[in-house]
């Protein structure tokens, strides 16, 4: 972690700092955007929000850029949090007591390091899927390089890329709805940086005690 | 082009119903190819150039007749040729015109997203709309005969309109003018099917061609070209023609269970967080609501 102090003055703990902060928005505006034109070119029910969106040809020349500066914000999320979002042999209690977690039990559920399992869960998905979503997405870029005779590479991706689309957002609903709707403070966190000592105490409540021996001991 | 809007019976990428949805027209048009009577004399091809207003491409000579490898976004039409050795040791020079096949059951329409940049008209013709297109490139990947081509200056995809322009008028596709033997003919698709099954039958009764037979693949539908080949056993040996053609399945799964799937994941998806969020609210934390017992601000 960087040496930057994690409890402010004011009484109140940074969970984010600006760098992740802006890396975070960076691939968030970006999958949005992704998001939108992908929706209008796989069901004409919503082909219209490619024409709101400056027209269908622009989408579909934009997208693949987009793409890169999203899969640029992936690759700095990988570089800043991969150790973070490292699995333990902890996230399998915190697992199995995913009900209490859903049912806002949450004296019931094992406490979470800096990220909780579920969070790394939407990492390593949004890490894998981004990169086949890479993958598949340069092929359908392109496909008047591909030769006819590895014609089934582009049916493949015609066929995959949805499907890993469809996979980020899954994760991408329960994203937002936790980060904005059901876990109170998260949203500050991401925009403003600081969270309350106690709700770093109840959400995260290893990683706040970690936070407190490493600034006792600096004194 | 050119056509009445009215007679559009499919179009790509379109959300509800078609134009001509209530239309019965008597008959379609169909190409017939006769590659047992063609000389490869490129007339087609140079015809195709001049009525569609493309100029002569660079060659690409791979020691045979053929003037390029496959046809390209600005060369619609082009003979397929292959020095064929027969079992008795014989050389059959099989020459086969490629341009659109105009599918029944078009792989590039259903593969295409942009609502309108592919259209099916009454008539059997299957016509790229380039105003609507989007340059994504799916029909190429949707055509199972390799016909739709990607213009880099137009960033739009082209093909064979089998001269809609000419033939909603009253006139025969500019190759079928073009051809100096008659192995072109242009009709109704039922008095295209008899001429070619006629032709057939006396390649194998009268001509020693106990194979000949008529292409026109049911995979598709049935195409509006169709071909009088030796051995209709053998298509691939005319140019790489497929045996049998199909939309390929991975469009096909793209557009039909994986849509539905997904669409319901989606809106399973939504529902259910509105459903988690009346029935569990959102996480409030000990010690932080106010005096008055509401949540607490932004914590």
């Amino acid at each position: 972690m960087s040496r930057e102090p994690y409890l402010l003055p004011n009484g109140r703990v940074l969970r984010y700092t600006f760098h992740e902060r802006l890396v975070h928005w960076l691939t968030g505006v970006s999958y949005v955007y992704l998001l939108l034109t992908g929706l209008a070119f796989w069901s004409p029910w919503l082909f219209w929000i490619a024409i709101i969106l400056g027209g269908a040809t622009i989408s579909r020349e934009l997208h693949p850029w987009v793409g890169l500066v999203f899969t640029v914000g992936v690759s700095m999320m990988y570089r800043m949090w991969h150790r973070q979002m490292k699995e333990t042999p902890a996230d399998k209690t915190w697992w199995a007591a995913i009900g209490h977690y859903i049912r806002n039990e949450d004296d019931q559920v094992p406490s979470a390091d800096r990220f909780n399992p579920g969070q790394k869960l939407l990492f390593w998905g949004f890490f894998w899927n981004g990169i086949l979503l890479l993958l598949t997405g340069l092929i359908l870029w392109f496909p008047q390089y591909i030769p006819w005779s590895l014609g089934f590479l582009r049916l493949a991706a015609v066929f995959l890329h949805p499907v890993f689309a469809l996979c980020t957002i899954a994760l991408f609903i329960i994203h937002v709805y936790m980060g904005t709707a059901m876990e109170r403070g998260a949203f500050g966190s991401v925009i403003r940086g600081d969270v309350s000592r106690a709700w770093a105490n109840e959400h995260h409540h290893t990683w706040y005690q970690q936070l407190l021996r490493d600034s006792t001991a600096r004194k | 082009m050119s056509q009445a809007a009215t007679e559009l019976v499919r179009i790509s990428g379109h959300a509800g119903p078609v134009p001509g949805a209530g239309l019965d027209r008597e008959f379609t048009v169909c190409k017939l190819v006769d590659t047992t009577t063609c000389i490869g004399c490129k007339a087609c091809e140079v015809a195709c150039l001049e009525w569609n207003g493309y100029p002569f491409s660079e060659t690409k000579f791979d020691n045979s007749y053929q003037t390029m490898p496959e046809t390209a976004w600005n060369y619609w039409n082009l003979i397929k040729f292959n020095e064929h050795e027969r079992e008795d040791g014989t050389l059959m020079l099989l020459m086969r015109k490629d341009q659109c096949m105009h599918c029944a059951d078009p792989g590039c329409l259903a593969a295409c997203p942009a609502d309108g940049a592919i259209v099916q008209y009454a008539n059997g013709i299957v016509d790229f709309q380039e105003a609507n297109c989007i340059g994504c490139g799916y029909c190429m990947s949707g055509c199972p005969f390799n016909i739709p081509k990607f213009s880099p200056e137009a960033r739009k995809v082209f093909k064979c309109t089998l001269c809609n322009d000419r033939v909603s008028v009253g006139l025969e596709p500019a190759c079928i003018k073009a051809c100096p033997t008659g192995c072109l003919h242009f009709g109704t698709k039922n008095e295209m099917k008899e001429l070619a099954e006629t032709r057939a039958r006396q390649l194998r009764e009268h001509s020693g061609f106990a194979d000949a037979g008529v292409y026109d693949p049911p995979g598709v539908g049935g195409t509006h070209v169709i071909y009088v080949l030796h051995d209709a056993k053998h298509p691939e040996l005319y140019g790489g023609l497929p045996n049998d053609p199909q939309v390929p399945l991975m469009v096909r799964l793209w557009k039909e269970p994986l849509k539905w799937i997904g669409n319901l994941g989606i809106i399973v998806g939504v529902v259910g967080i509105f459903i988690h969020y009346l029935r569990f609210g959102p996480k409030v934390v000990k010690g932080e609501r106010k005096a008055n017992g509401s949540e607490g601000e932004n914590l």
